[in-house]
């Protein structure tokens, strides 16, 4: 039984929450008209990525009245949205929740805070400090921030934990217009979703904003990927899109009986070669 | 995959291959077009002012502006100081002609001549000939900015390689609003220029500012910004240092001379500075996007 889902290429204002929270209700409302189970939502879709200063600003806590809406509008169609975090103990970080059937189930907050070239996630932002599945509707899930997904341990340590999805919210500027090919953003991100989805045998859903924050561009090129490499559907670039394909958990076990990578991973291997380098060695129990 | 590594991976630097300077036209109109849409009505502006010279830059820039905001909302400023050739007001009106915009002629020569006849200069001398130059595109600047209120934006029209090398004057032709092109460098601003339909005789023609008779930019740089364009290339996109280029057959004194234009002139690139004394200023800790949205 596969399952259908919804990417919002949207344009999220910056540092306009309330705006922005106006702006999601009316891609819920489009998703859940196209049958959608789920809708997901691009990195800071609640407030703009490149907020600087703002961050403290639009901060709040995951069950603030602020996010009531979104709690709200998951009764009927599940929602991934992201937006500022404020921690306990008042850390800011970028986080992404999941809601369902009114609740907030899950919150991923970025590990990977890029603070190099024209990203400075470090000076604004606290980092994560887990990689943890849910159930979506597209059954174990992780949540791969951006950066995050540029790390080759998140999306394996997500499917070491089980999961047949990853979501892929991003705030990607676009850059690299050399003649002769795609933007060269587009090239890397592509081969990066087909890559995990394909070796880690899971479905990669990666979903960028477009717009512009201070002469950045994104570039959108939204896509689901399925875990035998074939792009399940694709949003344009440089404009928004409301994409809709279907998530098929049989294709995955169909996968992995072919295909038994992630049976045969050794993480234990992993796990001995790590805490030997960090010096933390462990003992062989075998 | 291997296409995607020669792109992105493997250019090597080659005084004699300017291949690495080649974009894709279609894709960079496309991101430029929604640039100048996107960060234009983001302010609540909605027209947009250039200054056209009857040179490539600007026509590139009032060409993109037109179909961004449509060429009813553009407004082309074309501003002749007596040294203007009339092939230069030629240009600038075959530019209006080809992108439908509007294009006024706004002469200088009574203001600028008003300033310096209170204090006589002699027009021979090279350094007064900078003078007179900053002031003519500073007093262009000016008429621009006053055409673009209430609703307007001035959309700038400094290539990469201008910006780079400091070849331009401060608050006179850098000045803008935003600037589409200034991550384009010459050699590439020509081909996208070609591709834009922008006539192939301006696109051609030897670049100058006019700031006096028989001036070219390429004569008073010294060197072609074919060749400028390779050694920026590679030493600001590709992080080459300039004793990399050397060994790669780049010729020295060229790099090391553009190295120290581009650092020389960085304080033309960069906000003025200011005087750091409270617990929270503006530049320094006050750091809010540009496109700070209202709610």
């Amino acid at each position: 039984m596969s399952v259908r889902i919804a990417v919002a290429q949207c344009s999220p204002a910056l540092g306009a929450v309330r705006r922005n929270l106006e702006m999601h209700a009316s891609w819920i409302a489009r998703a859940r008209e196209a049958g959608a189970r789920l809708v997901v939502f691009p990195e800071l879709s609640l407030t703009g990525y490149y907020l600087k200063d703002l961050a403290a600003d639009v901060a709040c806590a995951a069950d603030d009245p602020q996010l009531g809406p979104i709690a709200e509008a998951s009764r009927d169609i599940d929602i991934s949205a992201g937006f500022v975090e404020r921690s306990a103990d008042a850390k800011l970080h970028i986080a992404q929740g999941y809601w369902s059937k009114g609740k907030l189930v899950h919150v991923h907050r970025k590990v990977y805070l890029p603070t190099y070239g024209i990203f400075d996630d470090g000076r604004y932002f606290g980092p994560g400090d887990r990689f943890e599945t849910f159930k979506s509707v597209g059954g174990s899930t992780g949540v791969a921030i951006c950066e995050d997904l540029w790390h080759v341990s998140t999306p394996y340590l997500y499917a070491a934990a089980g999961a047949a999805v990853v979501l892929a919210p991003s705030a990607s500027p676009g850059r690299g217009v050399a003649e002769g090919g795609d933007l060269g953003t587009a090239e890397s991100c592509r081969l990066m979703d087909r890559f995990y989805a394909q070796y880690l045998t899971l479905y990669v859903v990666y979903v960028n904003r477009v717009g512009h924050e201070d002469g950045i561009a994104f570039w959108g090129g939204s896509e689901i990927v399925a875990p035998d490499g074939t792009v399940v559907a694709r949003a344009p670039e440089f404009d928004e899109h409301l994409l809709v394909g279907e998530i098929d958990p049989d294709l995955v076990a169909r996968e992995r009986a072919r295909n038994p990578l992630l049976r045969d991973e050794r993480e234990d291997i992993v796990l001995r070669n790590v805490a030997g380098r960090l010096g933390l060695p462990l003992e062989r129990r075998d | 995959m291997t296409e995607v590594l020669s792109r992105t991976g493997v250019i090597r630097p080659d005084p004699k291959d300017p291949s690495a300077l080649r974009i894709d036209e279609v894709l960079v109109r496309k991101m430029l077009v929604l640039f100048i849409r996107d960060e234009t009505w983001k302010t609540r502006l909605k027209r947009a002012v250039v200054g056209v010279s009857g040179g490539v830059d600007s026509a590139v820039s009032v060409a993109l502006a037109s179909e961004a905001l449509g060429p009813e909302n553009v407004l082309g400023l074309f501003t002749p100081y007596r040294h203007s050739s009339q092939e230069s007001r030629l240009h600038a009106r075959a530019v209006s002609k080809q992108f439908g915009f509007t294009l006024e002629e706004v002469p200088i020569t009574a203001q600028v001549d008003a300033y310096f006849r209170a204090a006589p200069v002699d027009e021979s001398d090279p350094r007064i000939r900078i003078r007179m130059g900053n002031k003519m595109a500073r007093e262009r600047k000016s008429i621009e900015y006053d055409r673009s209120w209430p609703d307007g934006i001035v959309i700038g029209t400094s290539n990469k390689t201008e910006l780079l090398l400091g070849y331009g004057t401060q608050f006179g032709d850098m000045a803008c609003g935003i600037n589409p092109v200034g991550d384009l460098y010459k050699t590439q601003l020509r081909e996208l220029a070609l591709h834009l339909g922008v006539p192939e005789e301006i696109v051609r023609k030897a670049p100058t500012a006019e700031l006096w008779e028989g001036q070219t930019d390429e004569g008073e740089l010294g060197f072609s910004y074919a060749e400028a364009d390779l050694v920026l290339y590679h030493m600001v996109d590709r992080r080459l240092r300039p004793s990399e280029l050397i060994a790669a057959g780049f010729d020295a004194s060229l790099v090391n001379r553009i190295r120290e234009m581009v650092r020389k002139n960085h304080y033309k690139r960069v906000m003025p500075l200011i005087a750091k004394v409270s617990l929270r200023t503006v530049g320094h800790d006050f750091l809010y996007p540009r496109d700070w949205e209202a709610d």
